[in-house]
């Protein structure tokens, strides 16, 4: 492990602690059998940094934004955040923006519920936040099952981010989008993360992606962190046979 | 094999037509690439030929031939016994076709069951493993009796693939079926859909954004922005000189690993 000094406390966004986690089945004792899907789990956030999460289909990725977010239960460790509200974009914007109400209802109502803005001001956040993930005011009247793939997946991004959170998990938020589109949402991720002042876990299975806008990365594989670093280093030297592979396939 | 005349689509709730005008053609065998703009109109057009856009919302004008018969006159019957027989589609969200309360083999078997109920339980079981092993799903057994959102978001996305290809249509309709994968599982479904292509002649429509992908698959590659094809081509044609202004700048923006300034 690193021989880093302790970072002072309120550099601090997110700790993971050596996290177990995984599903039960069936029955609310759990009768029907466990599954550990994560193993040993052991990372942090610091303020300000933009973590990448990559590994293969079904290492564990979503399980442990489930965790992070309280979705799941750790079976043994800990998660202590050091923000309030940490919001997350699912990975299948289909089943997360609710099918009944249009998108400006849909936007609005994470700040109807807060109770701070006027109406106003609500409708002023609401179109300024669609303006930056490049899509048109005409779309405000839309149910989500009324645009295509990337315009949801834009839609799932704005409804995170007009909350305003100080910490986002990211579950593959730009897989749906073009490479143009890709570029712009980015673009804004990083932007917010000074306006905002805003870190994140950013999940992804495209490594170019992870390179362009992640400080730090970790690769989980088997629901095992095989390795941990900074970007350029993991990206130049990676350690691990399977981080060589995967970089190697992405070439 | 396929065969797109002057396609319109409009929905009713919307000022502009979705799709404006499109004509394709996907020959015997071939593998089609279709990329272009978020909301350009891949989708509706795919929609479009698998019968599944919700007819009451919209209207269509022009001509869609399979085998010469053209399926926008064709009834519902028809076209029900088509879909699925002769055409096969994987959906850009896999939720968004998947039933959460049916468990994941029966619906992968479900093509199985409309299209060729002569088949024995035992048989069709097999030919579901059988499809599942050949997506790259670990632990066949396993998924089988697993529901829809007891997988990852990649296994959701290759179990459609598996629940697509179980029939062997003649022809395959692949919207984005590559986004949820990482590049290793994405190599391997690209070379199995090479493999349906080959040595069953299976001709397929291939929308994506990731132009590296297409770049791999097709040889044949067409263009969308706002509802129209703006170019039509050989891939390498397309991707070394490309015409259209926005091909251009699609070509420009494909992510590399050298620029990090994205800021
Ligand atoms: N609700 C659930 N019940 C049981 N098993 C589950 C459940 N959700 C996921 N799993 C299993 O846990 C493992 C990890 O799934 P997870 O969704 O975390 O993978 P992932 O890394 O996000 O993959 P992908 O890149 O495909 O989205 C998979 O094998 C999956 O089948
Ligand atoms: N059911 C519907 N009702 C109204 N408009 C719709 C409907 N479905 C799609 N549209 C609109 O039609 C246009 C084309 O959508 P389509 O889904 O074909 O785009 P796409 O090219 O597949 O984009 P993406 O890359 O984002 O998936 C979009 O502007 C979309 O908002
Ligand atoms: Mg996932
Ligand atoms: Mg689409």
């Amino acid at each position: 492990m690193n021989e880093r000094k302790e970072p002072h406390p309120t550099d601090l966004v997110l700790e993971v602690q050596h996290v177990n986690g995984g599903y039960r089945k069936g029955g609310l004792l759990g009768r029907g059998g466990y599954k550990q899907i994560l193993f040993d789990v052991d990372f942090q956030v610091r303020h300000g940094q933009i973590v990448g999460l990559v590994g293969e289909s079904g290492s564990g990725k979503s399980t442990l934004a489930k965790l992070i977010l309280g979705l799941l239960s750790p079976e043994s460790g800990k998660i202590v955040h050091h923000t309030p509200r940490p919001q997350i974009i699912f990975q299948d914007p289909y089943s997360s923006l609710n099918p009944a109400y249009d998108v400006e209802w849909i936007l609005e109502e994470p700040l109807r519920v807060y109770g701070k803005y006027d109406r106003a001001e609500r409708k002023q956040r609401v179109r300024d936040i669609l303006a930056r993930v490049e899509l048109d005011e005409r779309f405000l009247s839309c149910r989500p099952d009324e645009l295509s793939g990337g315009q949801r997946q834009r839609v799932s991004i704005a409804a995170a981010l007009i909350r305003r959170p100080r910490f986002l998990i990211a579950d593959e938020p730009v897989s749906a989008l073009d490479v143009t589109v890709q570029a712009q949402v980015l673009r804004l991720m990083r932007t917010l993360r000074e306006e905002l002042d805003l870190s994140y876990l950013f999940i992804s299975h495209d490594l170019n992606v992870v390179y362009q806008i992640c400080d730090r990365v970790l690769v989980l594989k088997g629901g095992v962190i095989v390795e941990q670093g900074d970007v350029e280093t993991v990206f130049r030297n990676p350690q691990h046979a399977y981080t060589k592979r995967l970089l190697a396939a992405a070439e | 094999m396929l065969e797109i005349q002057d396609l319109h689509v409009k929905f009713h709730s919307r000022d502009h037509e979705a799709v404006g005008g499109v004509s394709l053609r996907i020959d015997d065998g071939e593998i089609l690439g279709l990329v272009g703009e978020s909301g350009s109109g891949k989708s509706v057009t795919a929609m479009s030929i698998a019968g599944l856009l919700p007819r009451k919302q919209c209207a269509l004008r022009g001509a869609i031939l399979l085998d010469g018969q053209d399926l926008l006159l064709a009834d519902r019957s028809i076209l029900r016994r088509m879909q699925g027989n002769r055409i096969g589609v994987v959906f850009q969200e896999p939720m968004s076709s998947m039933n959460p309360l049916l468990r994941v083999g029966v619906q992968v078997g479900e093509a199985l069951r409309i299209h060729q109920p002569e088949l024995r339980p035992e048989a069709r079981r097999a030919l579901v493993l059988q499809a599942m092993a050949d997506v790259e799903l670990p632990n066949p057994e396993e998924c089988y009796r697993k529901y829809p959102h007891e997988l990852s978001g990649g296994q959701q996305q290759r179990a459609m693939i598996a629940a697509a290809i179980v029939s062997r249509p003649s022809l395959l309709l692949l919207d984005e079926p590559t986004t949820a994968l990482d590049v290793t599982i994405q190599a391997q479904i690209l070379e199995l859909l090479k493999k349906l292509n080959a040595e069953m002649g299976m001709s397929m429509l291939f929308i994506s954004h990731n132009l590296n992908v297409v770049r791999k698959l097709c040889a044949r590659v067409a263009v969308m922005q706002k509802g129209l094809l703006v170019e039509t081509g050989s891939t390498d044609d397309v991707f070394h000189r490309p015409q259209h202004p926005y091909t251009q700048r699609l070509i420009a923006s494909i992510p590399t690993r050298h620029g990090r300034e994205v800021s």
